[in-house]
């Protein structure tokens, strides 16, 4: 028998409850974490690559980010999911949407690459300073500054899009919330569950960036 | 001190035919002229007339388009090879640059560094230096611009005349042959610069590095040059001692820039 609309089951709440935490921080966090850490490190490469190679790499490269940027990511779930079988879901989606984001996080660092000002790079001429030293102890500390809230803003809204990784089966948050369903007939209780789980992860995420963009601000 | 002519050795810096244009702008024509060792140069004229652009050919923040510049006799970005013009290896360019220091007008100080970093940056990852060699070096050289507290404080806390000030310890700390200094008074509050050029003062007297500056100050010009060069529209107009220069220069147009700029009847600065 289908339930009525909005009848509310609160042992389903605490018979759910478990389920979706433990998928939200098997999952969906450990997703979120790994494919940031993939895109922060590969978007700034893709940055340095498009600033300082010869035209036909940064060409080549830029038109691949572009690519990547313009598909929209559950057909690149798919596509990859379907090419690379050996490899297990979970796997595929921490790299597709690693390698997604990294082509918005370069654009980002590019961003504030280009907001170094010149007189910086000229100073590092000046004093004879490495391509590396340049970029490692000068360029990149001052532009992180000004991306780390960008750079945040994406991880959050990547950690929103966990959900499309249900189209290659992964079981996630949103995953786990229709399977019980699935099982159970009861939707409402578990979505409403997932919505607010979602809701108390990405507050408390956007405080912490806030305290990285303060920690990271020069004059202390 | 030596007469500039009566080295044997080539001189510093040496400018020979040498073009540069931005675009179909021709901001230096067939420029020649060079420096010898402990010279203190300056470039004086209007704006708009070369004389930045000379000092970033030779820092190598910008590039000839035609003709060669010498640092100590030898090519610093080009040179000739079989009749042809041919750039040198970025090694060879890296190599003569470490002989050179610039102080710029807009400090240009790391602000991801406190002051002693920025000291140490270019001693330590460039020459080598051990970090404890360079920061003893780096406190001497702070203490000498009067900043000895200064240290561990960021750029971004510090006065424009204090930033200068550590701008200027940061290119000594590489004990440059050449010291280039860009308008470094000109983006301070009047009521400051005085403590920039009395430090500046100070290293002229107490070093033999080669200095090319190109300042507004003509005091400061006056006291501190062996050398004044006259520029307007990419070329040298004029060149004389600044005894002379500030006080009876012989072409018109360096007339006309010295009232301009000294606001004075005759166009002199005296001696004190």
């Amino acid at each position: 028998m289908i339930p009525a609309a909005f009848e509310w089951h609160s042992e389903t709440v605490w018979d759910v409850l478990p389920t979706l935490l433990e998928q939200f921080l098997k999952v969906t966090l450990v997703v979120t974490v790994l494919s940031t850490l993939i895109a922060a490190v590969l978007g700034l490469v893709i940055a340095m690559v498009m600033r300082i190679s010869p035209r036909p790499v940064a060409g080549t490269v830029k038109w691949i980010a572009n690519f990547i940027r313009m598909t929209p990511i559950v057909v690149q779930l798919l596509f990859a999911y379907y090419t690379f079988l050996s490899l297990d879901a979970l796997t595929i989606g921490v790299i597709v949407f690693g390698i997604h984001y990294s082509t918005y996080m370069s654009e980002v660092y590019r961003a504030g690459i280009d907001a170094v000002p010149k007189g910086q790079w000229e100073a590092t001429t000046a004093l004879s300073m490495s391509t590396r030293r340049t970029w490692t102890a000068v360029v990149i500390p001052q532009a992180l500054r000004a991306t780390i809230p960008a750079l945040g803003n994406y991880a959050v809204s990547m950690f929103k899009d966990t959900p499309f990784l249900l189209v290659i089966g992964v079981v996630e948050l949103v995953n786990a919330g229709l399977i019980y369903g699935g099982n159970t007939y009861r939707y409402i209780e578990p979505l409403t569950l997932v919505g607010v789980i979602f809701l108390l992860a990405s507050y408390p995420t956007s405080l912490l960036i806030g305290r990285l963009e303060k920690r990271l601000a020069f004059n202390t | 001190m030596d007469k500039p002519g009566n080295r044997a050795a080539a001189p510093v810096i040496e400018f020979r035919d040498v073009e540069k244009a931005f675009g179909d702008n021709v901001v230096l024509h067939d420029l020649n002229f060079s420096v010898a060792k402990g010279d203190r140069v300056t470039l004086i004229g209007p704006s708009g007339s070369g004389k930045t652009t000379i000092l970033r050919l030779v820092m190598t923040l910008e590039e000839a388009t035609g003709g060669y510049i010498f640092i100590d006799g030898e090519p610093l970005t080009h040179e000739e090879r079989n009749g042809k013009r041919v750039e040198r290896s970025k090694k060879d360019q890296k190599r003569i640059r470490q002989r050179i220091g610039m102080v710029f007008q807009q400090f240009n100080l790391f602000p991801n560094m406190t002051v002693l970093e920025n000291i140490i940056e270019a001693p330590v990852h460039v020459l080598g230096q051990s970090k404890s060699e360079a920061g003893t070096k780096a406190r001497e050289l702070l203490e000498k611009v009067g900043l000895a507290d200064k240290a561990d404080a960021h750029p971004t806390s510090l006065s424009g005349g204090q930033q200068q000030r550590v701008a200027i310890a940061r290119a000594l700390a590489m004990d440059p042959e050449i010291l280039l200094l860009d308008e470094v008074t000109s983006a301070l509050d009047p009521e400051i610069v005085g403590e920039v050029l009395a430090i500046l003062r100070n290293i002229a007297e107490t070093t033999d590095i080669t200095m090319l500056i190109v300042t507004h100050e003509m005091q400061f010009a006056r006291d501190v040059s062996n050398r004044v060069l006259m520029f307007d529209g990419g070329k040298i107009v004029e060149e004389a001692a600044p005894e002379v220069m500030f006080s009876s220069p012989k072409h018109q147009r360096t007339q006309d820039f010295l009232h301009a700029v000294l606001g004075d009847a005759d166009g002199t600065i005296g001696t004190h």
